[in-house]
């Protein structure tokens, strides 16, 4: 049945992929037809990303079948990709910096006369592809590293139309796009789709989605758990179809009294380039406060920016009421400041991997232990027993290096080196991913612990049902603003991902979505 | 076209800048040489001055590729004196012989630069490392073929190489000439070349784009051995000897980094080009030229060149005061 319809283009079959031992795909299947466009819809880590990644070659599924046209292929590269007539623009852009536009759109087959490349065979193919996604005010010698951020996208596209696809994947790849340009592509896009053209599309923007696509699926937890036709299900209904289990015995009650507290960090008007702008928030003692909105809307840069990594941070700042400037980690460090950042990469930002569990939990605090810039060891030793046993940190001893402890092990150990700097303020990016449930509910608990002693904490989480278990207010970042704050009965998932989707009418989907 | 022409220009302009600037102050250093000198413009001078710098031209060339890839080979100095050591000993007899010869040294510069960029590449050693080791070992290998200095060269040979076209135009410029017109710009005009520059640039991005990463990083390494070693070649033309100088190759070696710096190739990878080096070998060159004329005690200058080597390779540095986060410093990011 599958060879006979002419239509199908794609098939792919019990896709499995994990990364160590987090499960990214799990038996997925998926059909892609030509002439139609198939939206892929879910939150993040849904698997999206991984699916797309399997289908253009970038990674191997660890088990499971794909077919081209009814031919069993498997891509080893996205160079294999391309010549079989898949095509895929991701969400962080695959453009060369250093190159021109020209460059990059004929890359990495370019127009050659006698074996050389014919420079102005390949200006004059960049300003036909240009001109076909409506960029003509765009000279093709252009440096690519110059160029604003919608404008790289509409060149990746260009770049892919020059590709000649049968499949065109697009990863979010309006997220970056002003609306204009979004019609622009949309036009282009039905264009192509009437050519016959097979097109997958991953979007955040909901609404405009699913009025265009043909077909959705919605992926949760790296399955599929929904494919429909167009205009067969509210945005209410598929918002619902989203969501993940259930977590609420997971988390530790919330405090009453958060909220009167004193302010511990208050943030007026932060603005970082054309990544954060206008950021306004208050953390008090004894609060915890959530950073939500989907991914890469600016949460990490928020939290580095506050932390001092970030250069040409626009900002007033006040911690404890005091104005304060921050330059550094060592800054936010400082007692006057009291910070800590649990980064979001703990094997690059958060650990130095062959040093031993207690060197590394001393790290930070090292300066306490120490007395006329000798380290004195026995405070150490006690010190980091002590931090052990808080955390319950599961390990053959302290001496043992740090890289041979499982992951949510290497978390504790990330957190207990940050707690002994007696931080008051504790900047959160992202702690629990990739952790297994019971550490997890480990640290929400520590978080509360935390905040019941008065500490404050802000807190990203790309999971809704954390954000939900253990903030006491969240605030939802889109595009590098604050969209919606969010405290009390109003934090639930349809809330916040309407809020993070930025539709206007969330109270509508809301409703909707109870019944 | 469209009237984007002139902006065509200004961007061709934006894109040289580097190479531009190295050559106009190259033209200044000479000019202010031949004044302080006093002597005038003559055959002579030029050809001296001409002979110094296209070795250093040609090894900074050689350099230029793999830093182009965000690479850097520690040994093209070692090939450059492997080779000239090489060519000490085999370029004599018959035409035919001297032309066997040349392919021998060419071909041994090659398959150094293999062996470098294997060992990057298939190995996955950092470049720095696994080509400050293979330059020990190309050393080595000069020692061996060479112990004490000396050689027998065809003396036509080295004649024709080293004289003056039509009595004006040193022979060695031409021979630059036309490695830039036969090598370089082939080079630059291929996809392999192109692959080099996008590596250098987002390696990510250029794998994202099927670009082939390990043949051009290859080809970076391979072609940096060519190029040394028709330096090495032209060496033994000029001194008509071998001399297996661990010395002179680190000096090869540091000089030509600096040169590819002064002449606007980013140490970060992925932008610049080999025409800038040979600009920035050339004011290296003229730096010696004016300490002589402008009577520095000898004791002094190897100190005074040590502080504008320093200089020059601190410019790759200004590039981080644009980064926009802090990470960026450590050379993550970018």
């Amino acid at each position: 049945m599958a060879q006979a319809d002419p239509l199908l283009f794609w098939r792919m079959n019990g896709i499995s992929k994990h990364y160590g031992g987090v499960r990214a795909l799990e038996n997925v299947g998926l059909t892609v037809e030509r002439g139609r466009i198939h939206a892929v819809l879910g939150e993040n880590g849904a698997g999206k990303s991984t699916l797309i990644k399997i289908m253009s070659g970038v990674v191997q599924p660890d088990s499971g079948s794909t077919e081209l046209e009814g031919r069993p292929v498997r891509f080893a590269s996205p160079g294999e990709a391309m010549l079989a007539g898949v095509v895929a623009i991701f969400q962080e852009l695959s453009l060369v910096p250093d190159l021109t536009i020209a460059e990059n759109i004929c890359a990495p087959e370019p127009p050659r006369r006698f074996g050389l490349i014919d420079r102005r065979a390949q200006r004059r193919r960049a300003e036909e592809l240009l001109a076909r996604v409506h960029c003509e005010d765009l000279h093709p010698d252009e440096i690519v590293r110059n160029l604003p951020l919608s404008r790289r996208q509409m060149i990746e596209i260009a770049r892919a139309l020059g590709r000649s696809p049968k499949l065109l994947i697009l990863d979010e790849a309006t997220s970056a796009l002003t609306a204009v340009d979004v019609e622009r592509i949309y036009g282009i896009l039905d264009r192509l789709r009437k050519d016959g053209l097979a097109i997958v599309f991953i979007s955040h923007r909901l609404r405009e989605i699913t009025t265009f696509a043909d077909d959705c699926s919605v992926f949760r937890n790296g399955r599929r758990v929904d494919t429909f036709a167009k205009g067969s299900k509210t945005d209410a209904e598929i918002v619902k179809l989203m969501i993940g289990r259930d977590y609420n015995d997971v988390f530790p009650a919330k405090s009453a009294r958060a909220g009167a507290a004193a302010p511990l960090l208050e943030v007026a008007n932060l603005n970082w380039g054309d990544r954060l702008a206008g950021i306004g928030l208050v953390v008090r003692k004894g609060e915890i406060v959530g950073l939500g909105g989907l991914d890469g809307q600016g949460q990490r840069e928020l939290l580095l920016a506050l932390f001092g990594v970030l250069r040409g941070v626009d900002a007033s700042i006040k911690v404890r009421g005091k104005r304060t400037r921050i330059n550094s980690p060592h800054q936010a460090k400082r007692r006057s400041v009291g910070m800590a950042l649990i980064p979001e990469d703990r094997k690059t930002e958060g650990l130095v991997l062959p040093l031993s569990v207690r060197d590394n939990i001393s790290l930070a605090a090292v300066d306490r232990f120490a007395r006329g810039g000798l380290i004195r060891t026995r405070a150490e030793i006690e010190a980091v027993k002590g931090a052990f046993q808080t955390l319950s940190i599961q390990a053959r001893g302290a001496d043992v290096p740090v890289g041979t402890l499982s992951g949510g092990n290497q978390q504790k150990v990330v957190i207990a080196k940050w707690l002994l700097t007696d931080a008051d303020l504790i900047l959160l990016n992202d702690p629990t991913r990739g952790i297994d449930v019971g550490t997890k509910q480990e640290i929400y608990k520590l978080l509360r612990n935390l905040a019941e002693a008065g500490k404050g904490a802000l807190f990203y989480s790309t999971d809704y049902a954390e954000l939900i278990g253990c903030c006491d207010r969240v605030v939802i970042l889109f595009e590098g603003r604050i969209v919606r704050e969010l405290a009390g009965d109003e934090l639930t998932e349809q809330k916040i991902l309407s809020a993070a989707f930025n539709l206007p009418d969330e109270e509508k989907a809301a409703c909707a979505a109870v019944h | 076209m469209r009237s984007g022409s002139l902006k065509g220009v200004r961007l061709w302009f934006a894109r040289n800048n580097g190479a531009l600037f190295a050559l106009v102050l190259f033209i200044a250093m000479f000019a202010l040489y031949v004044a302080k000198n006093g002597v005038g413009v003559r055959t002579g001078l030029i050809t001296a001055v001409a002979n110094k710098g296209v070795l250093l031209a040609l090894v900074a060339m050689a350099q230029t590729l793999p830093i182009l890839t965000s690479g850097l080979d520690l040994s093209v100095g070692m090939i450059f004196v492997l080779t000239n050591c090489i060519a000490s000993t085999i370029l004599s007899g018959p035409p035919w012989l001297v032309a066997a010869g040349v392919a021998a040294v060419l071909l041994s510069g090659v398959i150094c630069g293999a062996i470098n960029g294997a060992l990057v590449v298939y190995g996955r050693l950092q470049p720095i490392i696994a080509t400050l080791a293979t330059g020990a070992v190309y050393n080595g290998l000069a020692l061996l073929v060479r112990p004490v200095p000396g050689g027998s060269i065809e003396p036509t040979f080295a004649a024709v190489l080293t004289t003056q076209i039509f009595d004006v135009v040193p022979t060695t410029l031409v021979i630059l000439l036309a490695v830039v017109l036969a090598i370089w710009l082939p080079f630059q005009l291929s996809t392999t070349g192109r692959g080099c520059y996008a590596i250098g640039s987002s390696e990510s991005a250029a794998y994202m784009t099927g670009i082939a990463v390990r043949r051009s990083r290859l080809a970076a390494y391979m072609f940096a051995g060519l190029l040394a070693a028709i330096g090495g070649l032209l060496l033994t033309a000029m001194t008509l000897s071998g001399d297996a100088s661990a010395v002179s190759g680190g000096i090869y070696t540091l000089s030509s980094i600096a040169a590819v710096v002064i002449g606007g190739t980013s140490l970060m990878g992925g932008v610049g080009g080999a025409v800038g080096s040979i600009f920035g070998a050339f004011v290296l060159r003229e730096v010696s030229d004016l300490l002589f004329v402008f009577d520095i005690q000898p004791l002094v200058q190897p100190f005074i060149q040590g502080l504008i080597l320093l200089g020059a390779v601190s410019l790759g540095a200004l590039r981080v005061l644009r980064a926009r986060s802090r990470l960026e410093f450590l050379g993550v990011g970018r």
